[in-house]
């Protein structure tokens, strides 16, 4: 294996689940730092910053919506990518890096969902509307939990992952939907206001908060995606040990 | 603070939600971890984890 490039060395290291072990026990305790204290500093600019002339204080809604948002559909992109190194690479790590990325995508797009309706009722004058926007990201919501349901359902662990990973790829049709859905149809929901091509369109002042808060849900979802996956690895030692032990216990009978 | 219902009640879900999450996942690990603990306690180990064949005798 001498004459194996440095990169693809150090990608299969990680393949491996004793060293994902190790470098994770690492990283955990940094991330949950750094992520408390970019949520304290968030939360401060959050309630320190004017309200908007228009909006008022409900504008201060758009700080965890956003970004709750924004994870709904990264969660599902690295689920998808996780999909992919299923099914071609047989990555070891990547079934159990979907399987413990979706409860925390169903999470956080619930956190979207209900903060987005929290802040329509006093902008839009209701809760809800079935607008492309707003019923594509309840769609995603839906599919977080169909993908766990199934996952579960399944006893023998190597056909539920390939089962999951393709309906993962199939369902990440809804992702540029969600996306472009305020562009494609007349939508109750905003327009993009954040990644334009000619700038954003929100002052400045709502941004630092914004960013911030962004960074802090990121870092979040990462210190619990590491973490659940370690779980997982876990679990999935458990129960081989216990398969272990019950045929040890057969022979010695 | 105007809207204060709808201000709070978002943070408050969000916060409700993040802290769930949390502690699922902490509580998760922690199980898992006094599982591993009792299968070592019984001797069952992973190939790996266990001492050489020749050793043991």
């Amino acid at each position: 294996m001498s004459d194996i490039s440095p990169a693809i060395s150090r990608f299969s290291d990680l393949a491996n689940p004793t060293r994902f072990l190790a470098l994770s026990a690492r990283l955990i305790p940094w991330l949950a730092a750094i992520t408390a204290v970019l949520f304290a500093i968030g939360l401060h600019l959050a309630f320190s910053t004017e309200g908007d002339y228009q909006q008022g204080d409900t504008v201060r809604i758009m700080y965890i919506h956003v970004p709750a948002a924004w994870l709904s559909m990264m969660c599902y992109t690295i689920m998808s990518m996780s999909a992919i190194g299923t099914l071609v690479w047989r990555h070891p790590l990547a079934d159990v890096a979907a399987k413990a990325a979706a409860p925390l995508g169903a999470a956080f797009t619930l956190v979207a969902l209900v903060t987005g309706s929290l802040w329509g009722k006093p902008m839009w004058g209701t809760y809800w509307v079935w607008d492309a926007r707003l019923t594509s990201v309840f769609i995603l919501f839906l599919m977080y939990l169909g993908l766990i349901a199934l996952n579960r359902a399944m006893d023998d662990p190597s056909k539920a992952a390939r089962v999951t990973a393709v309906l993962i790829l199939v369902g990440f049709i809804n992702i540029p939907i969600i996306k472009f859905s305020v562009d494609w149809w007349n939508t109750l929901h905003q327009s993009e206001s954040i990644m334009r091509l000619d700038g954003p369109t929100i002052d400045a002042q709502f941004l630092w908060p914004l960013f911030t808060m962004a960074l802090a849900f990121t870092l979040l979802f990462f210190t619990l995606h590491l973490m659940a996956i370690r779980n997982e690895i876990w679990r999935r030692r458990i129960a081989a040990q216990r398969r272990l032990a019950a045929r040890m216990a057969a022979r010695e009978e | 603070m105007t809207h204060p219902f709808y201000v709070y009640g978002s943070y408050g879900f969000a916060a409700a939600m993040i802290i769930a999450v949390i502690a699922w996942t902490w509580i998760d690990g922690r199980l898992r971890r006094k599982e591993i603990a009792a299968l070592e306690a019984s001797g069952i180990r992973r190939r790996s984890q266990r001492p050489p064949e020749g050793k043991a005798k």
